[in-house]
C-alpha cells in the first residue's frame, strides 16, 4: 500500500512539478546510481532539493531511495511524519544521539547493508540561499565502514530561489542538477570530506554560465 | 462543426512548412555525425512544427493555451537568469499569475483589457506588492527587470495568440490560424534566412559588441527572403494587398533582427550563451522566441490597423 502511494505521489506530484514548475536541467545522468547500495551527496538550499533528487531517480528504485532527514524536524507532527515516512520514505536521523552514547550511523549503516540508496545533505542544514556551508563528516564514517559503496556528488542550483527557507509558496524556477563521478576513498576521513566538498563545488563551477560566442 | 478546425489554406501552409522540414531533414540527416548541432536543431524543429500544426487544427483555445505555456516557460527562464531579491518571492508569484490572466483576456477576446493589463495594471501591481514586502534596497532595479520580463515574454507574445481572437471576417480566407501561421512562418524564415545568408556572405558586422556573428549581409539577406515569402504567401493566408505584404515583410525582418539582438544583449549582460536547455540545438525557449517577441506585436498592429 505504501509503495503504491509512493509511486502515485512520484507520478502525479513529484514528476509533474519537476517537469513543469521547475524543469530540471540534468547533467551527468550516467553517474546516477543504477542500483543500491549507494550514497548520493548534494548541497542543500531548499526543501525542494529532496524532491528534485527523488524525481531524478528511476521509478523502479523508488522503494530503495532514502533521503536522510532530521527526525526532530520531519517527524514533529503526525501529518508531516506520515508525508515524510510514507511518501518521501525518509530515513529519520536522531540529532544529538551520539552524546547519549548511541551510534548515530546505526540506521544509515543498516540501510546500506539492505542495499538502499541514501540521499544525504552533508551541510547538515539548508543554510542561507545558494550559499554552500561546510560539509560534515558523517558520510566519511559511512564510507569507511562500507568501502565498496559509491558516494556520488551532486550539485544543485536554483531550488533556493524557487522555495527559499521559510517560504511555503513555490515559485517556478529552472533548477540545475549536476551529477559527478563517485568520490574515491583517499585513506582517511578528513580528506574524504574535503574531497567530497571539493567535488560538489567543482560540479557547480562546471555550470555553463561563461559566455562563448554562439549567436 | 468538425473536430478539426482549420481552413484549407491554413492546412496548405502547414503542409508547405512540413515539406520544407522534410528537405531540411534530408540535408541534415546524412551529416548528423559531423554536424550534431544542426541535426539536433532540425529534430527540435519537428517537435515545434508538429505541436503548432496540431494545436491550430484544434479549437482556438488550444493554440491560445499553447502560447500561454510558451510565455510561462520563457518567463520562467527569465526569472531563473536575472538576479532576484529574496524579499521579492511573493512579487514573483504575482508576476507569474499575470500569465493565465493575460491569456484569459486573449481567450475571451477582450481587447480593451488585453492591451493594458500588463503595461498598466501589472506595472502598478508589482511595485505595490514590493512595497508591501518592504525591502527598498535594489527596488528600482527589481521592479524594472521584472516588469520588462513580463512585457517581453508575456505581453508581446500574447499578441501572436490574439490573432486567433480576431473575428473571422478580418481574414475570410484563412482566419486567425492563417494570420498566426503567416507571422510564425515569416519570423522563422527570417531567422533561418539571416543565419544562412550571414554564413554564406557575411562580412561586415552590424552590432559587434552585442552579437559578433550578426552581419549586414545576413540582415539584408533576411530582409530579401522574408519580404519575398511575405508577398508570395499573403494572398493565401492574409487579407494583405501585395504592397502591404511588402511593407509587412520588411518590417518583420527588421523587427525579428531587433528582437534577436535584444535577447542577445540581455544574455551578454548576464554572461550567458543560451537562456536555457529545453530545446536541444536551439538553447532555451527564450532563445527560440526572441525575434517573435518583437514581430508579434508589430504584425498584430499592422493587421489591426489595415484590416480591422
Amino acid at each position: 500500500m505504501d509503495g503504491f502511494l509512493r509511486r502515485l505521489f512520484a507520478l502525479l506530484v513529484l514528476r509533474p512539478v519537476a517537469l513543469l514548475m521547475l524543469g530540471i536541467t540534468l547533467r551527468g545522468r550516467e553517474y546516477l546510481p543504477k542500483s543500491g547500495p549507494a550514497i548520493v551527496a548534494a548541497n542543500h538550499n531548499s526543501h525542494l532539493d529532496t524532491l528534485v533528487l527523488l524525481s531524478l531517480m528511476p521509478l523502479r528504485l523508488i522503494d530503495k531511495v532514502r533521503p536522510v532527514a532530521a527526525a526532530d524536524y520531519f517527524l514533529k507532527n503526525r501529518l508531516l511524519a506520515w508525508f515524510s515516512l510514507t511518501l518521501l520514505n525518509i530515513l529519520p536521523l536522531e540529532r544529538g544521539n551520539a552524546a547519549r552514547g548511541e551510534d548515530p550511523l546505526a540506521e544509515s549503516s543498516a540501510a546500506l547493508a539492505r542495499g538502499e540508496i541514501l540521499i544525504v545533505f552533508p551541510e547538515g542544514s539548508r543554510g542561507s540561499a545558494e550559499v554552500m556551508g561546510k560539509f560534515k563528516g558523517g558520510i566519511a564514517r559511512l564510507k569507511e565502514r562500507f568501502p565498496d559503496v559509491p558516494v556520488i556528488p551532486v550539485f544543485l542550483h536554483g531550488a533556493g530561489k524557487a522555495l527559499p527557507r521559510g517560504e511555503i509558496v513555490l515559485v517556478p524556477v529552472v533548477v540545475d542538477a549536476v551529477v559527478g563521478e563517485p568520490v574515491a576513498w583517499p585513506g582517511n576521513r578528513a580528506q574524504f570530506t574535503a574531497d567530497l566538498e571539493a567535488a560538489v563545488r567543482g560540479l557547480g563551477a562546471d555550470l555553463p554560465n561563461s559566455f562563448d560566442d554562439g549567436d | 462543426m468538425s473536430f478539426l478546425e482549420i481552413t484549407p489554406n491554413a492546412a496548405m501552409a502547414v503542409a508547405a512548412v512540413l515539406g520544407l522540414l522534410v528537405i531540411a531533414t534530408a540535408i541534415a540527416w546524412p551529416q548528423r555525425k559531423r554536424k550534431q548541432e544542426l541535426w539536433l536543431r532540425t529534430r527540435t524543429w519537428w517537435v515545434i512544427v508538429l505541436l503548432i500544426a496540431l494545436s491550430v487544427a484544434l479549437p482556438s483555445w488550444v493554440p491560445v493555451a499553447l502560447f500561454g505555456l510558451i510565455s510561462f516557460l520563457a518567463f520562467k527562464e527569465f526569472v531563473t537568469l536575472i538576479p532576484t531579491r529574496r524579499a521579492d518571492h511573493r512579487v514573483l508569484l504575482w508576476a507569474y499569475l499575470a500569465i493565465p490572466i493575460q491569456y484569459y483576456w486573449v481567450s475571451v477576446g477582450w481587447y480593451g483589457v488585453f492591451i493594458i493589463f500588463i503595461p498598466v495594471y501589472m506595472f502598478l501591481a508589482l511595485p505595490l506588492r514590493m512595497v508591501i514586502a518592504g525591502e527598498t534596497q535594489g527596488f528600482i532595479k527589481a521592479a524594472g527587470t521584472l516588469h520588462w520580463g513580463l512585457m517581453v515574454t508575456v505581453f508581446s507574445l500574447s499578441h501572436a495568440a490574439y490573432l486567433l481572437a480576431l473575428p473571422h471576417e478580418v481574414n475570410p480566407l484563412a482566419g486567425g490560424d492563417g494570420l498566426l501561421l503567416y507571422l510564425l512562418l515569416l519570423t522563422e524564415i527570417n531567422d533561418v534566412g539571416q543565419y544562412c545568408s550571414g554564413k554564406l556572405l557575411g562580412r561586415r558586422k552590424v552590432v559587434p559588441k552585442v552579437s559578433p556573428n550578426k552581419t549586414v549581409e545576413g540582415l539584408l539577406g533576411g530582409v530579401v527572403i522574408t519580404t519575398l515569402v511575405a508577398v508570395l504567401a499573403a494572398p493565401y493566408l492574409t487579407p494583405l494587398l501585395w504592397w502591404q505584404a511588402l511593407i509587412v515583410g520588411c518590417v518583420l525582418a527588421l523587427a525579428g533582427f531587433a528582437g534577436d539582438v535584444t535577447v542577445s544583449a540581455v544574455k551578454r549582460d548576464l554572461k550567458l550563451k543560451d537562456s536555457g536547455s529545453l530545446l536541444p540545438g536551439h538553447g532555451g525557449v527564450l532563445d527560440r522566441v526572441d525575434s517573435l517577441t518583437f514581430t508579434a506585436p508589430l504584425f498584430f498592429h499592422m493587421i489591426y490597423y489595415l484590416h480591422y
